[in-house]
This record gives C-alpha cells, structure tokens and sequence, in this order.
C-alpha cells in the first residue's frame, strides 16, 4: 500500500521557513504555503487533487537542459492524463530517504536525467493509471477491463459511464499497486515525442523564479567568502577588527583550514567588507605551480613508457613501424571553468540537533550527504531543499564544497540561517575545472592511403582521480576514453582500425578537476575527429569519403555523420568564401555528427556561419527540448573551443571574471540546424553529446578555408591567417 | 533615507551612497528578478531600464542617481507578462535555466522601445548579454517575434 501518510506529509510541508520556497511550476510557494492537507497520493509519482490536477513528481534538477518536462511527458504518457493539467513538485532528498529511495537516483549529469530514470517513471506513470481505473472500477462494480482511461477521464466502455481521476484519486491510492505494470509500445505514444512547450517558463519571463541566490528566509544572514586562491593553501590569519565596525558585518569566521567568511545583514556588505579584510594565507606546496610547467608534465607523459589501455586491437606498435607512411600530431585542450550564470550559493540553518539547506544542486542526496558530513548531524536529522539552479554544467553535481562551506559557517551562528553566495572572482578561482589534457597521436597508412594503425596516446588529468578516486583501479580512469571505447551502448568509438592503441598516461596538476557538460568527449572528439580529417588531407581523400571507409561496421554513427553532411551541402559548392568540415562522435548513449560552414578573412579572423547536427538519441522525448540542447551545447562548445582558458600562474587561476574568461555572445552564434533522427530501440542522453562535436566541425572548416590546422585550444590564442 | 523610482512607485530606504543599484534591488527592495552575474557590467543578468535606456545595474552606484529617473525592472515591465518580448519569449520556449533571460528581456525591451524593426546588425549589437545555457538563437527570434507583433 502506498499512503501519504501524515510523517512524509509534514516532511513534505517543510519547517515554516520553507513557507518561502516554492516547488510547484507556475505556482511559487504552494508547496509548503498550503495550509490545508496536500490530497493523498495516487503513488510515490503521481498525485492528483480533487478538482483533476495532475501533480507529476521529479527528483532530477531542472537547470535548464528540459528534463523536468520531458521526465512530465513520460510519466503523463502513460498516465493518460489531460497535459493541460500537468504540473510538477520536488520530493527532498530528505523525503527519498525516509521513504527507502522510492525515487531512486537525484543525481542529474551524464545526461542521464531521462535515459537512466525512463523505465521506471513511465512505470510510475502507467500503475498510476491501472490503479485509478481499478479505483473506477471498483465504484461501479465492473471489471477493470471493460474501462479505459484517456485524457484524465475513465469510460466504462458497455455503459459509457464516465468519471474522472480526480473522483477516484482518493479510493486509488489506498489499492495495491499491481505487480504486472506493462508499457505501451513506442508506436502508440502520443505525448512523448511531442515538441511540447515547457512547463517552467513562466516565471523565468517575469522574475518570479526563485534561484538558490534569490531566497529569502526570516531573520537570515548573508556570507560573503574568500578561499585561499592556491589550491591546497590555507588560511593562516585574519584581521577581524579591521573590519569589525563596518556597517552590517556581524562575525568573522574562518571556514574549514583553507577559507574565510564575512557574515553581514546584505551580501553588499558582506563583499565589501571581506575585500577590505586583511588576510595572510600559508599558500604552501603548489604556490609556484603553473600551466606552462604543467605542459611540460603533460608533454613528458606523451610518449612515457607507462600508460593505460582503453581500447586496443591487433598490434599498433608493430604495424607503425611497418607502415608505408606515417602522419603524427600533437593536440592540447586547456582547464575551463563552468562558468555558471548563477554563482554557487546555499543557504544553511543549524541547530544541534537539525541542519537544513538551500541550495541549486544537481544532486539532491549528494547535497544532503555533504549537509551531513559538515553539520557533524545524521543524515535524518538533515534537509536539503533544492533551489532552482542558474545553471549546473556538471559544477553542481558531484562535489559540493559550497553547501560545506555554507554549513561550516551557519554552525557558528547556530539557528541563524546564512547565505552564503560566491563572488563571481570567487566562483572563476575555485571551480572543478574541465580536465587538461595532451594528446599524440600517430598513423600508420599503406601506399594506397589506408589507415592501418593508429596510437592515440592521452597525456593529462583524470575526473576520477580527483573527484572520486575510490573509482580509479590501477591507475585506470575508464571516464578518460569517453568516444573511444572499443564497443558498449555509452560512448564507443565510430571507426575500425586494424591496428589500434588508445592509451592514457595520467598526469594531475594541482587544478582540482570536475565533470564539464561533454566531459571528456569534448577534448577526444577535437583530437580524432581533427586528425582523422589530418589523415584524409594528407592522403589527398574527401574527408566524408575517407569515413565512410572506416564505419562500415559502425552504421549509427555513419549513419547521423551522413545526415549531417547531407544536410549541410557537403559535395555541392558553398557559398563564396565559405569552407566546411565534419565531426562525429558517440557519448552519453547518443550518435551525433556536425558540418560547420565558416569563412576566415585575410586578416584571419573567423566567421561561423552554420552547424547542421544530426542526432540519433534512440528515442526522443520532446523534439524541440532536443534542438534547444543542440543549440545550447553549441555555445557552450564553441565558448571552449573559441575562448575558453583558465591558466595556472604562481599556484592560482589567472582568470577572475568574464572580461578575462570571455565567453561566446549572440553576435558571435550561427545559426544552427538540428537534424534528429531517432532510431529506436535505446535512450540516449541529448543535453551533451553534440557539444562535442561543435569544435571539432569548426576547426576542420577552418583548416578548410585557411590550410591552418589548428591544434591547440582555444582559438583566441592563434594565427588564422591562411598558411 | 534614500528615495528612487521603481516600477512607478517611490521606494524609500537605507543604503549606502556607494551600493550598487543591483544591490539596492535585490537587498533594500526585495526585487530579486534582476540578477548578479559579473559585478563588473560584462555579463548584462542586472540590466534594467533608467528612463527607457537599458543600463547594467551592478556598475551604477546609488549616488549617480536622483529619484526623478524612473527605473523599471523586470518585475515592472508587465504587470502581468504580456509585454510583447515576453509574450514572443513564452511562445518560442526562449528560456533554458533562464538566471539570464530577466536581462536579456529586459535588453531586447530597450531594444524594441529604440528600435521597433530591428535589423540582425541592431540586435547583434545591442545584445551582448552573456547567457551560458545557449538561447542566442531563441532570443534573436523572440526579438523578431516581438517586434512583428507589436
């Protein structure tokens, strides 16, 4: 049986501080303003209220990438529910504990929102119904199999009785749920696959949404902070009375070993009076760390003698030394930043006894987990509300240094609640940043230009190992071949090379690493889709026609490279003055490829005009969601491969804010068309993998138009006068 | 006591002369619509309108303004969301996490008000606001939207 019962109810309303907080779509604060008793549920994701609402549940955060309302979709296709009615609510992490996991994984990156969670919510959706039809049923005293249930109403087909779930909402959820639950066949969808508008745009038009930086709580506090900009130094003293009697400041506090806080009436002045504090720190052992050593580390592992397999067939080594002609580069891709619009920030109130949260994260139970650790409190005796984010991008995911530090500091005001939000120099100083990396890589090709072998040599840093290193066997990092992998459903390699050897030696710098939308797909695509198309110009083929020799065995990925291609006009004449190239890769369970058309001037500076994308996702959701991520991988993408930096100088990220960080604008964005073509049969994930594709697409066509192969990111930093 | 003109009404309060008008809004007002982004007038999330011009609200300090300006945010611009940008932006789904469209709206706003048939030129070069999620190819629509059906 599944009740609502009054525990999980009061857990849901929330202390009266949550009165602020609202998690209904379109509806902010009903949540936890409701007064009256919230109706019972049908089951753990479906509730519906008397008057025919549809309240869907969803535990993976919204950031932007569409999950809320393509998860609505899948849940609502089976519930036969009216769409009109549909909104959503977030069960805490709090909730999903007392209650066994009953939502399973909050976690929300790898793309993994909808592909991960599909079964079990179109299970949740599609029991949902067969228990309100049962409930209809059971009311009119006929066999549940001579109703049928559509658009919210149930029919009783012999009589053509009729009522609707809000009626046997009630007598529903005290059923048992059915034990067989089957799902529709993909043919008789009829909302998923529908380009349906958002169900959480309203609020972003107007203001009314609530970010994490924007809540308000009752008597609350606001913490400005400053971690000491060497990675792995510590604070070693502050002045706290040089900044004791300005106005609004309440306390000093230290936070952790490393960090400081200021804690005032406003932010305002939390920030000005931290910038005005006089603080010593100890900057310890990386305190002349720098990328351009690093390089030289990175350069070194090149052609070190140990490294790690992930992919290997036949004998690389020996058939590169056979071979009739060999092509070799050298690639790098630099530490980038996230960059999220809305700074980390969290809200946190402690007593001894409870310790509650606010905060954007995209991972609920890992924000409560780190609530608990810092707190020093059970996780029981802890919350987590989430906030909606101003962007995740993967910094919001797996480490959640500011909800520690946030806690940290609301324990020395206990019952106090503070908020604390990072500077944007703050948040540039102390991300988890896109990993750095170096890559070799050297092809065997026979008289009539056949690849025949191919080393693809990685040198540089791993997520893992810094993030979580307990998933690091024997110095192996398996996130490290994202792309390259030899086979399996996630993210394998599109081509077939006799002779093949993708090995990594691991190389960590003092820049703490983190999972960046695209991952390691971004920098592996840029390294062999780039010098794929190296091999196809030095070997004087069509850079399609050299593909296509390699896929026959790998159709999916020929297939959405074909599309692409197609679509762009590869093979006609381009504008005047317009060049193109292709990339393809496989990640995150999705096929995808790009033609980019660009131009360079004679002063070498470049124009994107258009990026065709193709995308096979297996099945997709909400088609206009899907194009939206296209387009946004794109800028995120082509921000990286453009402009994206961050360097290491004396221990400490060079770059502060956007005016050194630049980031791609309006004026710079091509127009992009968004090929989708799903082919059945598998979910893949849609908010990455065509991010990876974007930069390699780009440089192609720039080599292209220019003869300059470009080999090392970002672009900012070279020539693009024609060679 | 300071006094400014938001959203048509006076607002009086403490600050100091030297707090950004950003801060003065979402701390002493209460109108958390406009967003801290940069601090430093490079991302455009704090962009709201002084006297109908779109000007950048964390670099303009309290002092450089008089309470005969009328300032107006997004939480002003419609009573009820149907101003002509955000009724196109509704009907295009512009917003993705959305932490930067209150600026980007209120950008294309100023824009329209200037401009009421903008060319790709105008819109390139009055809206250099920052958005991360990627909705440049939305809003660039959304603003021929708007301005088609105002």
């Amino acid at each position: 049986m599944l009740h609502h019962t009054e525990v999980s109810r009061r857990a849901f309303l929330g202390g009266s501080a949550g009165l602020v907080v609202g998690f209904h779509v379109g509806q902010p604060g009903a949540a936890f303003a409701q007064a009256s008793p919230l109706p019972p549920e049908v089951n753990a994701w479906v509730v519906i209220r008397p008057d025919d609402r549809v309240i869907i549940r969803i535990v993976r955060s919204e950031m932007g990438q569409g999950t809320l309302t393509g998860l609505a979709q899948l849940v609502a296709e089976e519930l036969e529910c009216d769409w009109a009615k549909v909104s959503t609510e977030q069960p805490t992490p709090g909730q999903n504990l007392a209650r066994n996991r009953i939502w399973g994984n909050f976690s929300t990156g790898g793309s993994r929102g909808i592909r991960e969670s599909q079964d079990y919510v179109r299970k949740g959706g599609a029991t949902a119904r067969l228990m309100l039809v049962q409930a209809a049923a059971d009311e009119w005293k006929v066999p549940a199999s001579e109703c049928r249930a559509a658009n919210s109403v149930i029919t009783h087909l012999p009589t053509g009785r009729r009522t609707t779930y809000g009626k046997v909402a009630d007598a529903a959820g005290r059923l048992t749920p059915p034990a067989e639950v089957p799902l529709k066949d993909p043919k008789d969808w009829k909302l998923i696959g529908q380009p349906v508008l958002r169900l959480d745009t309203k609020d972003k038009l107007t203001g009314a949404q609530v970010y994490g930086m924007d809540l308000k709580l009752p008597g609350m506090l606001n913490a400005a902070i400053k971690d000491c900009p060497v990675f792995g130094g510590k604070l070693k003293s502050f002045d706290a009375a040089a900044i004791a009697r300005r106005p609004g400041v309440k306390k000093v506090v230290a936070v952790g070993d490393s960090a400081v806080a200021v804690v005032a009436d406003t932010w305002w002045h939390a920030k000005t009076a931290l910038d005005a504090l006089p603080i010593v720190w100890d900057e310890g052992a990386n305190a002349t760390a720098s990328s351009a050593a690093f390089a030289a580390v990175l350069k070194a592992g090149l052609d070190a003698p140990e490294a790690v397999a992930g992919n290997s067939n036949g004998d690389a080594r020996a058939a590169l030394a056979a071979a009739a002609r060999t092509v070799e580069a050298v690639y790098a891709y630099p530490h980038q930043n996230h960059a999220t619009m809305e700074t980390m920030n969290a809200t946190a109130r402690w007593t001894p006894t409870r310790c509650e949260v606010w905060t954007p994260t995209q991972n609920g139970e890992a924000a409560l987990a780190a609530t608990s650790e810092a707190s020093g409190l059970p996780a029981a005796q802890c919350e987590v509300y989430k906030i909606n984010l101003g962007g995740g991008f993967g910094r919001r995911g797996a480490v959640h240094d500011w909800v520690r530090q946030a806690v940290a500091i609301a324990k020395e005001l206990p019952g106090t609640p503070v908020k604390l939000i990072w500077s944007r120099e703050e948040d540039m100083q102390h991300g988890r940043y896109h990993p750095v990396t170096m890559c070799k890589l050297k092809a065997g090709l026979d008289a009539q230009g056949n690849l025949t072998a191919l080393h693809m040599r990685i040198s540089g840093q791993s997520i893992l190992a810094g993030v979580f290193p307990q998933n690091v066997r024997d110095g192996r990092d398996p996130v490290v071949f994202q792309g390259l992998n030899a086979s399996g459903p996630e993210a394998s390699i599109g081509y077939s090379v006799p002779n093949l050897l993708i090995d990594h030696a691991m190389r960590n710098p003092s820049v703490p690493p983190g999972f960046w939308r695209g991952v390691n797909l971004n920098q592996n695509a840029v390294y062999l889709e780039c010098f794929i198309d190296e091999l196809a110009h030095a070997t004087k083929q069509d850079p399609l026609a050299f593909r296509r020799k390699l896929m026959a065995k790998h159709p999916k990925h020929l297939a959405v490279l074909e599309a692409a291609a197609k679509g762009a006009g590869w093979g006609t004449p381009a504008p005047a003055g317009v060049y193109r190239g292709l990339a393809q890769t496989m990640g995150f369970g999705s096929y995808v490829a790009a033609c980019a058309e660009v131009s360079v001037s004679p002063e070498g500076e470049l124009k994107i005009h258009r990026i065709v994308a193709a995308t096979d996702p297996g099945h997709a959701v909400n088609p206009q969601q899907v194009a939206m991520q296209v387009e946004g991988s794109f800028v995120y993408g082509l921000s990286a491969a453009l402009f994206g930096e961050c360097t290491l100088k004396n221990g400490r990220i060079e770059q502060s804010n956007f005016d050194s960080y630049p980031v791609m604008l309006l004026k710079q964005m091509p127009k992009v068309e968004t090929i989708l073509m799903p082919s059945g049969g598998f979910w893949g994930g849609v908010g990455e993998p065509t991010i990876a594709v974007a930069a390699p697409a780009v440089l192609n066509a720039i080599f292209a138009a220019t003869g300059v192969r470009i080999r090392q990111l970002p672009l900012q930093q070279q020539s693009l006068k024609k060679a | 006591m300071a006094t400014l003109q938001v959203n048509g009404k006076p607002m009086v309060f403490e600050a100091e002369p030297d707090t950004p008008l950003l801060w003065v809004l979402r701390e002493q007002l209460g109108l958390t619509g406009t967003k801290y982004g940069c601090g430093i007038a490079q991302c455009g999330s704090c962009t709201v309108h002084i006297d109908g011009a779109a000007v950048r609200s964390c670099a303009v300090p309290l002092a450089a303004l008089n309470p005969n300006q009328k300032i107006v945010t997004i939480e002003g611009l419609s009573a009820d969301g149907s101003h002509p940008v955000q009724k196109a932006w509704a009907a295009l789904d512009v917003p993705q996490c959305g932490f930067c469209q209150s600026g980007m709206i209120m950008a294309a706003a100023a824009l329209l008000a200037a401009k009421p048939r903008p060319t790709d030129a105008d819109i390139d070069a009055a809206m250099s606001n920052i958005c991360r999620c990627g909705t440049y190819n939305r809003v660039r629509a959304g603003i021929k939207q708007a301005a088609s059906q105002a």
